[in-house]
C-alpha cells in the first residue's frame, strides 16, 4: 500500500470516529446554503461548547482546519496531495468544515506569503484554533470601486500608529475580534503608493461598529468608525506604504471566492421545481407558461455554460497550463447570472413572492424574496461588474486607457 | 471530460490554422462570389484538404478513415470558420459521412466511406423543405413502395453543396403525414439518377446550396439507410453531429469578427484618441469576449459528450447551438456597429461574417428552437 493510500485510510477512520453526527451535511441545522451551523470562531462565537466546538477543537488539534499551513504555525503541514485526500474524505463522509472565515481564507494566506516571523507566530496559530475572528476593512464611503482613493489616515506616534477614518461594507465587523485594513500613511505620494496594510484589534475605545441593514432586511455588513484607534507598529504587513500590493493579492482572491460560492451553493432544479409548483404543467410535464419556460431554459443553459467554462479552467490547470483569459470572466458572469436567476425565481412565485415576514408565506418564499434583493449586491461587492469589464478590457483585450 | 484539447488535437488545429491562413484568405471567398463561380470552391484545394485527412476525420479506420470524433472535426471547422472556407466539409465530411456511418449497411460503408475519406466523392443531406422551419419531422417528400424499390417525389431546399454532391442522402416519407415522427426513411440517391433535378439557390449567407427536385426517382430498397419508417432518430443523430460542427465553425466566425473589431478599436482614432479608449466601447468589447469564452466552452462540452456517447449529449448540443446562435448575433452585430460606416460597406469583411453567422443561426434550429428542445429533454 502506498503512503498516500495509508494516509487516506487513517484520515477516513479518524474523521469517522471524530466528526459528530450533527456536523455532517444533511443533519438539519437551518439553511445549509446560508452557512447555518458552520463555526466562524472568535471570542463572540455563540455556539461555544456545542458539537461544533468539539469538532473544531479536534480538527484544530491536528492542524486540519488549515491543512496545508506549516506545523510551526499550528497548521496541518500536509502536502497538496494529502490535503486533497483530506478534502475528498471529508466530502465522502459529509463532514462540514470545522471552521470557516476570513482568517483561514484571506489574512492567513496573506501572512504566510508576506508576514514577518513575529506576525506569523503571533496570529496564525489562533486562527487555526478558531480563537480569533477576522474582518476586512477596505471600502470607505468615498472609496468604493476606486479603492485606492481611501482616506482613513494613520499617523505614527512612537511605537504605534493612530488611525482616524471610516470603513464601510465591513462584513461581520460586529462579530469580529481583529480587522485587516488599508490606511493612508503618506498623503503626499501618488494614491497607490501612500497606502499601508495594518492589523487592528477591534476591542478598544477608538473602534465603533454599526451594522448596516440592506434592502433585503438583513446583512453581514457594518460601518466601522476609527477615532484615534491605535495600531502597534509591529502590525504593519508587507512594509509601510506597500499596502496596495497586499490589497491586490487579496482582492483577486476575494473575486474568485465570490464566483465559486455561487456555483456551489445553488440547487440545480430550483427554477423548474418552482415553476411546476406555481405555474403548473401541461401534458408531458411541460411548464404551462411558454414564455416563462423559455426564460428558465435560457438561464439553465447559461449556468451550464458557466460551469463548463469553470471545468475547462480547472482541467487546464490540472494539465499545468497557466490560467487562460477565460478565468477573468467568472466574477462578472457568475454574479450577473445569479441576479437574473434569483429575480426569475421570485417572478415564478408571482404574488407569493411579495412576502416580507409573518403569515401567508412559507419559509422558502420568504427566503427567495430576501435572496433576490441580496443578490443585487453581488455585482457591486468585491469589484463591481463595471470594474470587472474594465479589467477584461485592459488586461485581456489590451484596449488603451 | 475533455474540455481542453490534447496535444494531438492542438497540433491538428494548428496545422489547420496554418493551412487556412496560407491557402484560403477571406479574399478568396469574395472573389468566388464576385465571379459567380459555378462550383463556388476550389477542387484543387479540396484535394489538398483530403491529403491532410480532413474529410476522413469522422470515418472509422476500417472504412479508410482516421477514426476520430466531433472534437477533432471541430478543431478543423473552427479554423475554416475564421476564413469562411467554402470547401464542402460540412456537407460531405459531416452530414454525408455521419449518415452513412450511423445508418449505412456494410455495403453502403464499403462503397461510400473510402471515397468520402479520400476526397473523391462529394455528399450531402437533403432534409429541409420550404415549410416546417426547423421541424425535422416535417416531410412531404414521398417514398412510394414499388416492388423491391421506392419511388421518390418531392422537393428539398437548401441542400448544402447540392449542386456538386454526387451522392445525396434524401429524407422522404414512406408512411404517415408531414409532422408525424413515424414513417420517415432515408435514401441514398445518385444525383445523376433519372428524375433528379438540381438548381442552385442564391442565399445571403455565402453558402453553396441547391434545390433538389425529384420526379419519380426510382431507387432500390438497398438504398435505404436504417429501417423503413424509423429514419427520424437517425436523422436527429446526424443533425446533432452536424450542429456541433456548425457551432465550431461559428466559433471561428465569431473569433475572426472579434479580432478584427478589437484591432479596429485599437487603431481607429476619433477626437484624437483610439476609439477603444472609450469606456462605452470597452465594456461592450469585454462582453463580446465573455460571450466568446462561454460559447467556446459550450462547443467543447457538446463535442466531447457526443464523442463519449454521453446521455446528455443531445441536451449539450442544444446548449451549444443556442449559445452560439445568440453569441454569434451579438458579436456579429456589435462588430459591425463598432466598425461604423466602413462596416456597412460590401468592401469590408465584417459584413461577410455577420451574414454567415445569421445564416448559421438559422440552420439546424435557432436559439429559441434549441431552448425548447433543451427544456423538453430536461423534462420541463
Amino acid at each position: 500500500m502506498s503512503d498516500l493510500q495509508e494516509f487516506r485510510e487513517e484520515v477516513r477512520a479518524w474523521l469517522d470516529a471524530n466528526c459528530p453526527a450533527s456536523l455532517r451535511w444533511g443533519a438539519a441545522v437551518g439553511n445549509e446554503a446560508l452557512g447555518d451551523g458552520l463555526y466562524w470562531g472568535g471570542k463572540k462565537e455563540r455556539s461555544a461548547a456545542t458539537d461544533a466546538k468539539l469538532w473544531l477543537d479536534r480538527m484544530a488539534a491536528r492542524g486540519w482546519t488549515a491543512p496545508t499551513w506549516p506545523k510551526a504555525y499550528g497548521g496541518g503541514g500536509l502536502s497538496k496531495e494529502e490535503a486533497k485526500i483530506l478534502a475528498e474524505e471529508m466530502r465522502r463522509l459529509r463532514c462540514k468544515p470545522a471552521l470557516v472565515g476570513f482568517g483561514l481564507t484571506m489574512i492567513g494566506p496573506l501572512l504566510l506569503q508576506y508576514g514577518n516571523e513575529q506576525q506569523k507566530s503571533r496570529f496564525l496559530p489562533e486562527i487555526v484554533r478558531g480563537e480569533v475572528r477576522w474582518c476586512q476593512g477596505y471600502s470607505e464611503p468615498e472609496a468604493g470601486s476606486d479603492l485606492a482613493g481611501l482616506r482613513a489616515r494613520a499617523v505614527r506616534d512612537g511605537d504605534f500608529y493612530v488611525v482616524n477614518g471610516q470603513k464601510v461594507w465591513t462584513s461581520y465587523a460586529d462579530k469580529s475580534d481583529w480587522m485587516f485594513m488599508l490606511v493612508r500613511t503618506d498623503p503626499d505620494k501618488p494614491k497607490h503608493e501612500g497606502i499601508s496594510f495594518m492589523l487592528i484589534d477591534m476591542d478598544q475605545p477608538g473602534v465603533t461598529v454599526k451594522p448596516i441593514k440592506l434592502i433585503s432586511g438583513q446583512s453581514p455588513f457594518c460601518e466601522t468608525f476609527l477615532e484615534d484607534a491605535r495600531v502597534s507598529a509591529e502590525h504593519v504587513v508587507g512594509g509601510i506604504n506597500n499596502g496596495w500590493t497586499m490589497a491586490k493579492a487579496l482582492l483577486g482572491h476575494e473575486r474568485s471566492m465570490i464566483s465559486e460560492a455561487f456555483n456551489e451553493s445553488e440547487d440545480k432544479n430550483e427554477l423548474v421545481s418552482a415553476a411546476r409548483r406555481y405555474v403548473g404543467v401541461e401534458s408531458g410535464g411541460r411548464v404551462a407558461d411558454a414564455a416563462l419556460r423559455d426564460r428558465i431554459a435560457q438561464l439553465t443553459m447559461d449556468k451550464l455554460c458557466l460551469e463548463l467554462t469553470l471545468k475547462r479552467t480547472k482541467e487546464a490547470a490540472k494539465l499545468g497550463h497557466q490560467p487562460g483569459p477565460e478565468a477573468s470572466i467568472f466574477k462578472y458572469y457568475a454574479t450577473e447570472l445569479n441576479k437574473d436567476r434569483s429575480a426569475l425565481l421570485v417572478g415564478i412565485l408571482g404574488p407569493q413572492g411579495l412576502g416580507w415576514e409573518g403569515e401567508g408565506f412559507d419559509e422558502d418564499e420568504l427566503a427567495h424574496t430576501r435572496a433576490w434583493l441580496r443578490a443585487r449586491g453581488n455585482s457591486i461587492e468585491g469589484g463591481t461588474s463595471e470594474i470587472q469589464l474594465n479589467i477584461i478590457a485592459k488586461r485581456v483585450l489590451g484596449l488603451p486607457d | 471530460m475533455g474540455l481542453v484539447l490534447s496535444e494531438d488535437q492542438q497540433m491538428l488545429k494548428k496545422a489547420a490554422a496554418d493551412f487556412v491562413k496560407k491557402q484560403s484568405p477571406i479574399s478568396r471567398v469574395r472573389a468566388l462570389r464576385d465571379s459567380d463561380d459555378s462550383v463556388g470552391f476550389s477542387r484543387d484545394l479540396w484535394k489538398k484538404m483530403a491529403e491532410l485527412g480532413w474529410p476522413a476525420i469522422m470515418i472509422p479506420e476500417e472504412a479508410g478513415g482516421l477514426g476520430m470524433g466531433c472534437l477533432e472535426m471541430a478543431c478543423v471547422m473552427e479554423e475554416c470558420g475564421r476564413s469562411l472556407v467554402p470547401e464542402p466539409l460540412l456537407s460531405t465530411a459531416v452530414l454525408g459521412a455521419a449518415a452513412v456511418v450511423l445508418g449505412g449497411t456494410q455495403a453502403h460503408k464499403a462503397d461510400l466511406l473510402p471515397r468520402v475519406a479520400d476526397g473523391s466523392l462529394l455528399m450531402s443531406l437533403a432534409y429541409q423543405e420550404r415549410e416546417g422551419r426547423y421541424d425535422l419531422a416535417h416531410c412531404r417528400t414521398r417514398a412510394e413502395k414499388k416492388g423491391s424499390s421506392y419511388v421518390l417525389s418531392g422537393e428539398k431546399t437548401l441542400v448544402l453543396d447540392g449542386h456538386v454532391a454526387e451522392v445525396i442522402v434524401v429524407v422522404a416519407r414512406s408512411a404517415g403525414e408531414h409532422g408525424d415522427r413515424d414513417g420517415i426513411s432515408l435514401f441514398v440517391v445518385e444525383r445523376g439518377a433519372a428524375g433528379v433535378e438540381v438548381a442552385r439557390q442564391k442565399t445571403m449567407h455565402l453558402r453553396q446550396v441547391a434545390i433538389l427536385r425529384m420526379n419519380g426517382v426510382e431507387v432500390s430498397s438497398a438504398a435505404m439507410l436504417g429501417t423503413e419508417g424509423n429514419g427520424l432518430a437517425l436523422l436527429e443523430d446526424v443533425i446533432d453531429r452536424a450542429t456541433a460542427g456548425l457551432c465550431a465553425e461559428m466559433l471561428g466566425n465569431m473569433t475572426a469578427t472579434f479580432e478584427m473589431t478589437l484591432d479596429y478599436l485599437k487603431t481607429r482614432k476619433q477626437y484624437g484618441v483610439p476609439i477603444g479608449s472609450f469606456q462605452a466601447l470597452k465594456h461592450r468589447a469585454a462582453k463580446m469576449f465573455v460571450e466568446l469564452e462561454l460559447a467556446r466552452s459550450s462547443v467543447m462540452g457538446a463535442c466531447t459528450a457526443l464523442d463519449h456517447g454521453a446521455p446528455e449529449a443531445r441536451a449539450l448540443v442544444s446548449v451549444a447551438k443556442a449559445r452560439c446562435s445568440d453569441a454569434g448575433a451579438m458579436i456579429g452585430y456589435e462588430g459591425l456597429q463598432m466598425h461604423g460606416g466602413i462596416g456597412m460597406t460590401d468592401e469590408h469583411d465584417v459584413g461577410f461574417f455577420l451574414k454567415r453567422l445569421r445564416g448559421s443561426e438559422m440552420t439546424f434550429g435557432d436559439a429559441a428552437y434549441h431552448r425548447n428542445r433543451f427544456a423538453a429533454l430536461q423534462g420541463f
